[in-house]
């Protein structure tokens, strides 16, 4: 396992602090939107209102400047107990998981099964979203996260399409962009983040990434031996798009249904090829210039 | 209970929501790419017209370069969220990020033509004129094809996927407004190297545009619907009457390339702006950026961010839910 970024742990030298993350293990999430409201109170995020989305009890819609904690619900007619084959054994583990171990996205008796997670920036290892800042507001902090500095930032909106997650927004009004912290000023207090600290059932858990990492191999491996075969990490590894992430998750069914996209790539991996291409095409129009100016009757 | 199977599995989308951010750039971006390609490929075509000794025409594409390059950074701050910071663009350059490169590109490229103009008014700063008229030239160049670069290094698919093509597209379009503006202003017997060139600049814009919708395949999608279809046709039918009329009338008369001056202008602009649009459908429909991941997952590519093999043997036993750890 590999954790460091670009910039961090390098160029801290001996200031650099672990590399701190978040693992949301929405197997356990309620729905409860705590994380969401200590979110905002701690950060004082102005209100967004949305109105009412009729998307189950999820009106927050999504992440933006003014939601950096987003509670998603998603109902599906799937109960557990018809989730798939296995053994008997199997059945019964996966009831006593529901029952005793704290499953608690299965609603039982109508065959709806609610699937909820509380999404955030990722803080990604190849960070698209700091890559491209022009002006430099956007950096990757002591800990290894991604920060936005407010007093740098001029709202050119480059970051807002290049996060492959749509995290980043503008805000109205303010014309900056605004975005999950990871509680950069509670981390130098040694204070877990307002989001983690608030969640009743540990569904986000705060600590070093290299840790949280390994213990959601062993809640993985829990609940694929119970049969919950649907279980998968999500941006827990090295290799993916964007090289991992601060952030990931334990999801129960695929990325997208969460509205995650199941195969993020940092743009900057196809840098050089546009580059090459942007080249090719300024000496293309040189050669039409010369072609158009020099050749024929002046 | 019974699995009651896929056709009941809810859409493969969190309620048809987004999963990326459109662009929050407002009109000022499709009118810089215009403005800014204006700028860059005039100088071009100024210079090399000054080497042959047309001055009639090298004047007035020197012209055209100034307003592009004064209306350029305008548009640009006008459309940043806090206006009054502009200056934090030139705090550092970064190559992985090409609006910082075209910061400075921009910056670089409108200085010197600005001291080509300067010294054609005041006909002081000869030396530094001198050296200034290759560099607007040269730096033009970029100029014109980076803000392709851009838009392709984001997660829009349809910018994204096309990133071998754009900047041919904006290279295209850029010769397309330099031609197209200096057959406009200038007596058409002087202005046979600006008609060239916009006829030049037409056939690689249409063909460009063209091919790049093509291999796009499905997320070419938005190119063909809404506001990024309805400007695309404007532009092909602007830039095939602009072409004909340039090209039956414009060496005879003033009238005929003024008039396909100005169509051959409106065709960039209105292709410049289908980009730009094309972008924000893409962008909002999780199809696209959706679709184009599962497609590399199912072929192999690439496994994806998620996995659902857990990478120990069997769990500890004594761990709990994390609802029930300490
Ligand atoms: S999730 Fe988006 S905003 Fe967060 S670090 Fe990654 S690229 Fe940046
Ligand atoms: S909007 Fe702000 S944070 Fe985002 S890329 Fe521009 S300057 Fe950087």
């Amino acid at each position: 396992m590999k954790l460091e970024t670009i910039a961090w742990p390098g160029s801290y030298g001996d200031q650099a602090k672990p590399r701190m993350g978040f693992f949301t293990d929405t197997s356990v999430c309620i729905g409860c939107k705590a994380c969401e409201v200590a979110c905002k109170e701690w950060n004082q995020i102005p209100m967004s209102v949305q109105g009412f989305t009729g998307h189950s009890y999820d009106n927050t819609i999504d992440l933006g400047a003014n939601s950096w904690r987003h509670v998603a619900f998603i109902e599906q007619r799937k109960p557990v107990d018809a989730d798939g084959d296995g053994s008997l054994s199997q059945v019964a583990a996966r009831a006593s998981l529901a029952e005793d171990q704290g499953l608690a996205t299965y609603q039982e008796g109508d065959g709806i099964r609610w699937l909820m997670a509380s999404d955030v920036c990722k803080h990604c290892t190849e960070a698209a979203c700091l890559e491209v800042c022009p002006t430099g507001a956007l950096f990757r902090t002591e800990y290894g996260t991604v920060v936005v500095q407010e007093d740098v930032c001029n709202g050119c909106g480059y970051c807002v399409p290049a996060c492959p997650f749509g995290v980043l927004d503008q805000r109205q009004d303010d014309g900056r962009v605004w975005k999950c912290t990871l509680c950069y000023d509670r981390l130098k207090d040694e204070k877990e983040p307002a989001c983690a600290q608030a969640c009743p059932t540990n569904s986000i858990q705060y600590g070093e990434l290299g840790e949280l990492r390994e213990g959601a191999e062993h809640r993985l491996a829990q609940l694929q031996h119970a049969g919950q075969r649907e279980a998968r990490l999500y941006l827990a590894d090295d290799d993916d798009g964007v090289g991992g992430a601060s952030a990931f998750f334990l999801l129960l069914d695929e990325p997208e249904v969460y509205g995650l996209p199941p195969d993020p790539v940092d743009s900057r991996r196809e840098l050089g090829s546009i580059w090459a291409a942007t080249a090719a095409a300024a000496l293309a129009l040189g050669a039409g210039l010369v072609a158009a100016a020099l050749g024929g009757r002046r | 209970m019974t699995d009651p199977g896929p056709a009941a599995e809810p859409a493969r989308s969190y309620h048809g929501q987004p999963v990326i951010k459109e662009p929050v750039w407002t009109w000022e971006i499709p009118c810089y790419f215009f403005t800014g390609g204006l700028a860059g490929a005039s100088a071009g075509l100024a210079y090399l017209s000054e080497r042959r000794g047309n001055e009639v025409l090298a004047r007035r594409a020197w012209a055209a370069a100034l307003v592009g390059a004064t209306a350029s950074p305008i548009l640009l701050i006008s459309d940043l969220g806090r206006p009054a910071r502009f200056l934090n663009m030139l705090r550092m350059f970064k190559v992985t990020s090409p609006m910082s490169v075209g910061s400075w590109i921009l910056a670089a490229q409108g200085a010197s033509t600005g001291l080509v103009a300067l010294h054609a008014w005041s006909g002081r700063l000869a030396r530094p004129a001198a050296l200034a008229r290759p560099a607007a030239a040269l730096l033009g160049l970029p100029l014109s094809t980076y803000t392709a670069a851009l838009v392709a290094n984001t997660a829009v698919p349809v910018w994204h996927e096309s990133r071998g093509l754009l900047p041919f597209v904006f290279g295209a379009g850029a010769a397309l407004s330099a031609g197209a503006a200096a057959v406009a202003v200038t007596p058409p017997r002087h202005a046979a190297p600006a008609r060239r060139l916009a006829l030049l600049g037409a056939a690689c814009e249409l063909g460009a545009k063209e091919l790049m919708e093509r291999r796009l395949g499905e997320l070419g999608e938005p190119y063909r619907q809404g506001p990024a279809s309805t400007l695309g046709h404007v532009a092909r039918a602007c830039i095939a009457a602009g072409a004909a009329v340039l090209a039956t009338r414009g060496a005879s008369s003033r009238a005929a390339a003024v008039a396909g001056g100005v169509l051959l202008g409106t065709g960039a602009l209105s292709a410049r702006w289908s980009v730009f649009k094309a972008g924000f459908g893409s962008a909002s429909d999780p199809r696209y950026v959706v679709g184009a991941q599962r497609e590399r997952i199912a072929a192999g590519q690439t496994p994806g961010a998620a996995r659902t093999a857990p990478r120990v043997a069997s769990p500890r036993s004594e761990l709990g839910s994390p609802a029930t750890a300490s």
